[in-house]
Order: structure tokens, then sequence, then C-alpha cells
């Protein structure tokens, strides 16, 4: 063969070979993009208590009811609206009273047995039985009566509640449909997975759910995954630990400290999804009856002294020493990351000792030597009391500390064990402050009836008043029953957006900061958006994919 | 004296010493806060870098060395004393009376104190200062912790009360109490002392335990176990191993205690 054949041939072959590795390409892209099967792995840091999806109220078991429960409606955790999915539409009556649903039909549970509008109804019954006590259905429980279920066909169900309740249709988001006629009762499901093995302590297996329901845009089955496995672990560093090794695949909340490790190493894993729904705030004792001496009750008492206290903290240097920096100066009752409900037109509290001061020379304090006294000459110093333990917390009460030495205020740190501090902080009532956080998962303000209205045990500067025993308690009760009876979201925006500021203003509760939502998700893990809403990392479970191990 | 004594007495020597001088060593304190320098790997300014809220470690170890270094003496020269009394005593006397003082002192070891000590700190007044709280954790500590020496110097005291010379007193007519006092006591010292020695690094990594688990020294003030808990982050321990300074200084200086122990039981021997 000469040289010119030798060429040509070398040619072809070439050409071959481009051809073969564009289409070997072709074929790897479209494998990976319809990449189905494979195990998602990551860790519950408790026990699931409960697999009943009526009588869950811990994170772990939350957990699973989102992944293997089918719901009416979903918020979806990225745009934050409510979305179809077993109802086809949904309809709320004007009084906020009634609310009917068109399900889907030609669906089943993950057993097999057919999914009706009866067994809406039985899931309502069940859920509004006061013997099960369920905590998802405390939400809905707005007056005395019975809440009536009507079966209008197969496919058509209304349901009458004894009194109005306010953002009715996005309380069903939390409410797993049961089977009225399964054997296998809470275990049949309607969502993406179900229960396959459980070892206490160990493992909880999920694989898909054969008769799910939903299907891609392209028309294949969801879920993509073949199951998911979750690990019990509550150690946090073994979780890290695993998680580097590549043994799990995601950590669906991080603290701040091992993000910044893991972004040290390994930039493409960590996501910051912004702040979060949760705060961290500090609040003193206001209860008349508690064993404090009567000139601290009037320290506390004091919207001056609130604020001042508010003023002299540093909330910048929380954020940046304390978190890293994934976290954001709090401006008031809810986190700006709640589209709808934050007030934008509330301000960030701006750090000044000597505006601090000044307020506080309005109450009649004076300094002296360095250290802050009040008009009687008694010298302020308090105690600022969180769980021991808890890291961050503790470095806050530090930072504060220091803060308010600066305006000659002297400040006990004590860690308490957690029972500790909730029998001084709901019973005893045998403290002067408090540092803790709240953790928010319902957007929407009804989710925080028990902290707002004075009546209520979980309002806690001064809880369980007979009376409101100040003018502005009252308005704040009287705004948030007026939302709370309201279907106007217009209307009810106005009263919560007063309600806003006047804690801002009032401060019974000083926030602190918004926590930002940190997740670290492998490479190995297709789909995944994380988000601030909780399932942060697996909130669209049923469209991920992980690539072959 | 042997080389490894000699050297435990320069360590802890010098370690006593550092710690005593650390307001001209440390002039800033331990509880300044360089907030725009936190969690800073050594410097010429911050020899052992800074703690996560900007604090300077090599001051915190200065000062918490001395709290830990001088109050868990204290607190074993009192369960030393609590041992002497219940122990001696009750070996000395025999009978009833040292089996009452064994059971009592078997309930005491059998208590779940880590509990009891939770729920002590959960009922103490919560306005007490650092000091006072550091105070309260080591007299804590000394008195609970007497339970084991007690049983060592109750069988002792049982020992020299069947003891020739002991009834040779008697026989001669010599008071109980003078006999305790002038011929027991003498001849309990040495355990006492060994006792003593013991006790010393046992209470300073109680005092550690209890300050990983958040309680016993308050904050702003250090102490060897609010150093070490810096070490929980298991993610960070290899890559700043000026983290470590801590736990080297507790080895070395209950190491040092435990030479300068073994010749306290050769004496006792």
């Amino acid at each position: 063969m000469n040289r010119r054949g030798r060429k040509s041939e070398n040619m072809k072959k070439s050409f071959v070979k481009m051809i073969a590795v564009t289409l070997i390409s072709i074929f790897s892209l479209l494998g990976y993009a319809f990449a189905q099967g494979g195990e998602l792995r990551f860790c519950l840091r408790t026990e699931p208590k409960t697999f009943d999806p009526l009588k869950v109220e811990d994170d772990a078991s939350g957990a699973v009811r989102y992944l293997t429960g089918g719901v009416l409606v979903r918020v979806n955790r990225q745009t934050q609206n409510l979305e179809p999915e077993l109802a086809q539409s949904w309809k709320v009556s004007k009084d906020g009273r009634q609310i009917s649903f068109h399900v889907r039909s030609g669906i089943s549970f993950s057993d097999g047995t057919p999914f009706t509008a009866e067994d809406v109804a039985y899931t309502v019954q069940q859920l509004m039985d006061p013997a099960l006590h369920s905590p998802t259905g405390d939400a809905f429980r707005s007056g005395t009566g019975s809440v009536e279920t009507k079966v209008i066909s197969p496919t058509q169900i209304s349901i009458r509640f004894p009194a109005q309740v306010a953002g009715l249709d996005r309380l069903f988001d939390q409410v797993a449909i049961l089977s009225e006629r399964s054997p296998k009762k809470e275990m049949a499901v309607l969502g993406p997975f179900m229960v396959a093995d459980y070892k206490p302590g160990s493992t909880l297996l999920l694989k898909r759910n054969p008769n799910y329901w939903k299907t891609d845009e392209q028309g294949r089955k969801l879920p993509y995954l073949d199951s998911i496995r979750l690990d019990i672990q509550p150690n946090r560093d073994v979780e890290i630990l695993r998680f580097k090794r590549g043994e799990l695949d995601l950590i669906n909340s991080l603290d701040s400290e091992y993000f910044d490790k893991l972004t040290a190493t390994s930039p493409q894993l960590v996501h910051d999804a912004g702040p979060s729904l949760d705060s961290e705030q500090l609040w003193f004792n206001e209860v008349a009856k508690s064993p404090i001496p009567t000139y601290k009750k009037n320290w506390f008492r004091s919207a001056n002294f609130r604020r001042a206290i508010s003023e002299a903290i540093n909330r910048e240097d929380l954020s940046r020493v304390v978190f890293h920096g994934h976290a954001q100066p709090a401006v008031g009752p809810f986190s700006p990351a709640n589209k709808f409900w934050f007030n934008s037109r509330l301000k960030p509290q701006t750090y000044s000792p000597d505006a601090a001061l000044k307020t506080l020379q309005a109450d009649g304090f004076r300094m002296e030597n360095g250290s802050l006294k009040d008009k009687d000459g008694n010298e302020v110093v308090f105690s600022i009391i969180t769980n021991a333990g808890n890291k961050t917390r503790e470095r806050m009460a530090v930072l504060i500390q220091d803060d308010l030495q600066k305006i000659g205020i002297h400040v006990n740190v004590v860690t308490l064990d957690f029972p500790s501090l909730i029998e001084r902080m709901t019973q005893s009532f045998d403290y002067e402050a408090i540092l803790l956080g709240l953790t928010n998962v319902d957007l929407d303000p009804n989710g925080e009836m028990n902290v707002w209205l004075s009546s209520s045990e979980n309002h806690q500067w001064n809880p369980s008043q007979k009376a409101p025993e100040t003018s502005w308690e009252a308005e704040i009760d009287r705004l948030m029953r007026a939302q709370a009876s309201s279907s106007d979201m217009k209307k009810r925006k106005e009263a919560f957006d007063q309600v806003q500021e006047i804690v801002v203003d009032q401060e019974p509760f000083i926030f602190l900061i918004n926590k930002n939502a940190l997740s670290a998700v492998s490479t190995e893990v297709h789909g995944a958006a994380p988000v601030i809403l909780s399932p942060q990392t697996f909130w669209n479970a049923e469209r991920l994919t992980v690539s072959a191990k | 004296m042997s080389l490894s004594r000699k050297l435990a007495y320069a360590v802890l020597a010098l370690v006593l010493c550092a710690s005593g001088a650390a307001n001209w060593l440390a002039p800033a304190g331990y509880a300044r806060q360089y907030r725009e320098a936190t969690d800073a790997a050594p410097s010429r300014m911050h020899w052992l870098g800074t703690d996560e809220i900007g604090r300077d470690r090599f001051a915190r170890v200065l000062y918490g060395t001395r709290i830990s270094l001088l109050l868990a003496p204290a607190a074993a020269l009192l369960s030393t004393l609590l041992a002497a009394f219940i122990g001696g005593l009750a070996g000395y006397l025999g009978g009833a009376w040292a089996r009452v003082a064994m059971a009592v002192t078997d309930l005491f070891l059998s208590l779940p104190w880590l509990f009891l000590l939770i729920t002590a700190r959960a009922l103490m007044p919560l306005n007490v200062s650092p000091v006072i709280s550091v105070l309260v954790t080591f007299l804590l500590l000394g008195l609970l912790g007497w339970t084991t020496a007690a049983r060592v110097l109750c069988t002792t005291a049982g020992s020299l009360r069947a003891s020739d010379f002991v009834r040779q007193a008697t026989a001669a007519g010599v008071p109980r109490q003078r006999l305790f006092w002038i011929h027991v006591v003498p001849n309990l010292r040495p355990v006492l002392y060994a006792q003593f020695w013991i006790s010393i690094p046992v209470f300073i990594l109680s005092e550690a335990n209890l300050g990983i688990l958040g309680l016993g020294v308050a904050e702003p003030l250090p102490s060897w176990g609010s150093l070490l808990k810096e070490l929980e982050g298991l993610v960070s321990v290899g890559e700043e191993p000026w983290k470590f300074v801590p736990l080297i200084l507790l080895v070395v200086v209950v190491t040092s205690f435990q030479f300068l122990l073994s010749r306290q039981e050769e004496v006792a021997a």
C-alpha cells in the first residue's frame, strides 16, 4: 500500500474513532440525563418516633413523612407557593370554615388499595380525633365542635370545620393521606417512597413506591431513585467524616463551622441557601409572680431597658464571629426569607452602645465607676441562661456578655441542661434572661398564635395571662385574632405587619440573627437544589438521581 | 532523687511560675475578644492563636492553668481530710462503726454523680460570679471525692488497730482518743500523702470532664476543661495542631504528678 493509501486508511480510522467517541459521549450524556435507579444515603440525627404521619412531632419522623406520605396539596419549597398533588383543585369558602377538594382518580396506595375521597374523609376524622392527640391536627383546631366531612363522589369531598381556620389550604401540606381500607394501615402510602426495612438504632430503608402516581414531563415514572437509605447517626462529627469519605450523599443541615471546613476542601459540595426561617432570640422574664427581685422585674418590664439591650448588642459580630457570616442580623419576628409575611418596612437594629446608654438614662440609669446602676443605686447585673452543649448559643452569650460590659452591665452566662432550663422557663419562672432559638416550619403566622397570644402558655416572656397586662400585648392579641379570622390575605398581611412593628418597638423578644440554611450535597447527586424550607436538600427527592457507584 | 522526679518537679515549677506570671506574660487578659482575628493561627501577637471568638489562647491557657492547678490541690486536701476522718476513724473503731461507714461509702460510690452534679448546678442560684462558680465546682469535687480514699484508709487503720504496738498501748491504759491521735494518725500519714497526690490529677480531669459537659467554670473564666472543649470538633484537629496545647499540658502535668506520686508510694511502703 502506498503512502496515500495508508493516509486515507488512517483518516478513515480516525473518522470512525471520532464517530464512536461522539456516539459514546451522546449515549453517556443521554444515560446521565435519564439516569434512573440508585440509592440516596443520608443521616437522620434521631430515631423516628413514629411512622404514623398523624402523630409526627419530631424532625426524623417528619422527614419520613415527607418522603413517604402523599398529600392533597404541597407547598413548593422553592417558590413557597401551594401546588396541587393528590387534589387536582380545591376551594376554600369565604368564611374560611370549609374546604372542598377534587381529588385525582385511578391512584393506588403502595399496597395496591385504590385511593378515593373516602380515604381523605377517614384521614381528616382520624386527624381531628381528640383521643389521637395529633400535633398536626392541633393546627386545625380553631374552635370547639366536630369536623364534618362530606364525600360527594369518589373524587369530591368537602370538609367543614367548627370555626374559621386561617391559611386552611396550606395546612394540608402536612397531612399525609391514610388508607381507610388497607390492612397495612399507615404503612400503605401514597408518597414516592415506602418503608421497606427498619433496624432501630441503625438504618431505615425506603424503597420506590411502585404505585406512585406521578410522572415527569417526558412521561417517565417518578421517583427516579430505587431507594433511600437513612442511617440513624446523632453524632455530627461522624456524619461529616462519613460524608467526606463518600459514604453519605448529603447533609441536610450543617453548622457554620463545619460548612467552612468543607468549603476549604470541597467548595463544590456545600450550599448556602441564604437566611432561613429560624431565628435566635433573647428575652427577659416579665412574669409578675416570678421569684426574682422587684427592682429587676422593673428593669425587665421597661421597654426602654429592653430597647437599650437590643441597641447594645452587635448583631453583625454575632453573625460574623459565631456563624462565620452564615447568618443575617434579625430584623423582627419573621425572617426576610418568608417572602410573603415579612414586613419589609422594618429596618435592622443599629448597633450603638452610646444610643443604648442614652435610652437607659431616660429610665434613670447612670454609670458609676464603669458599672451601670439604676435610679435606686442597684448595680445592673443579670444572668443569661442557655442550653448546655449548644456551642453557637454559648458563643453568642459570651459575645453579648462582652457587648453589655461596654455599657456597664455585668452578665453571668449560665449553661443548663435542657430539662432544667425548660422547668425554669415554664414552671418556676426562676430566671432573668434566656437565649434560645425558634425553629419555624410554618410560613403562616397562625403557626405562631401560641407564641403571640398573651393567654398562651408559650407566650414565653409572660405566659398564661388572664388578661393582657400591657396595652401593646392587648393590641397584639387583637391583631393576631383579626388576621386569624379573616380569609382576605391582604387584610391578614396588614394585621400581621402591625404585629411585627409592635414587637420590634417593644422588644419582648430581642431578635438577634436568622441563621442561613446550610447543607452539603455530593456531586454524585443530580437534580439537587437546596432551599431554605425544610427539608432543605431532599424536598424534590422524587426527581433526584444518583450516579452509579 | 531520680532524674524523672527532678524533671517532674522542674516541669511543675515551670508551669506554676508561668501561670503565676500570667498577668505579665499575657497582659491583655483571658477575656478580651479580638473579633477581627477569630480562630487565628499562632502569630507573634497570639502565640497559640485565638479561639473561636477571638480570645488569646495563650492567655487562656495560662489563666486556666492557674485555676486548675491551684484549686485541684485544695479540693484534694479537702477530700483527703474527709477520707482520713471517715475512713480512718471507722477503721480504728472497727466492728459496727466500720461496717456502717463502709456501707455509706459504698452508697456514695454507687450514686450517679454526673446526674447529681447536673442537678446541683441547676439548683444553684443563677447570678453567681465566675469565681464563685469555680470555687463551688472544686468544693463539690472535694466533698464528693473522698470515698475511694476512705476505703483505703479504713483498711489501713483496721490493720493498725490489730497491730502489736496499739495492743500494747491499749493494755498500758492509753485512752482511745489519745491512742488515735498520737499513735494511729501519724502511721496513716504516708497513705494520706499518697491519696492526696492521687486526687490532684483525678480532680483536674474531673473538672475537665465537667467543663466539656458545660458545667463547672463559668464564662469567661478559662479552665483546662473549657480549653479542652475546643477539641470536640474532630474534623479540625489534624489541621490545627496548636489546639492540642492544653491537652499536652494536661498530660504533662498529670504525668509529673504521677512521678511524684510514685515517690510518695515508696515512702508509704
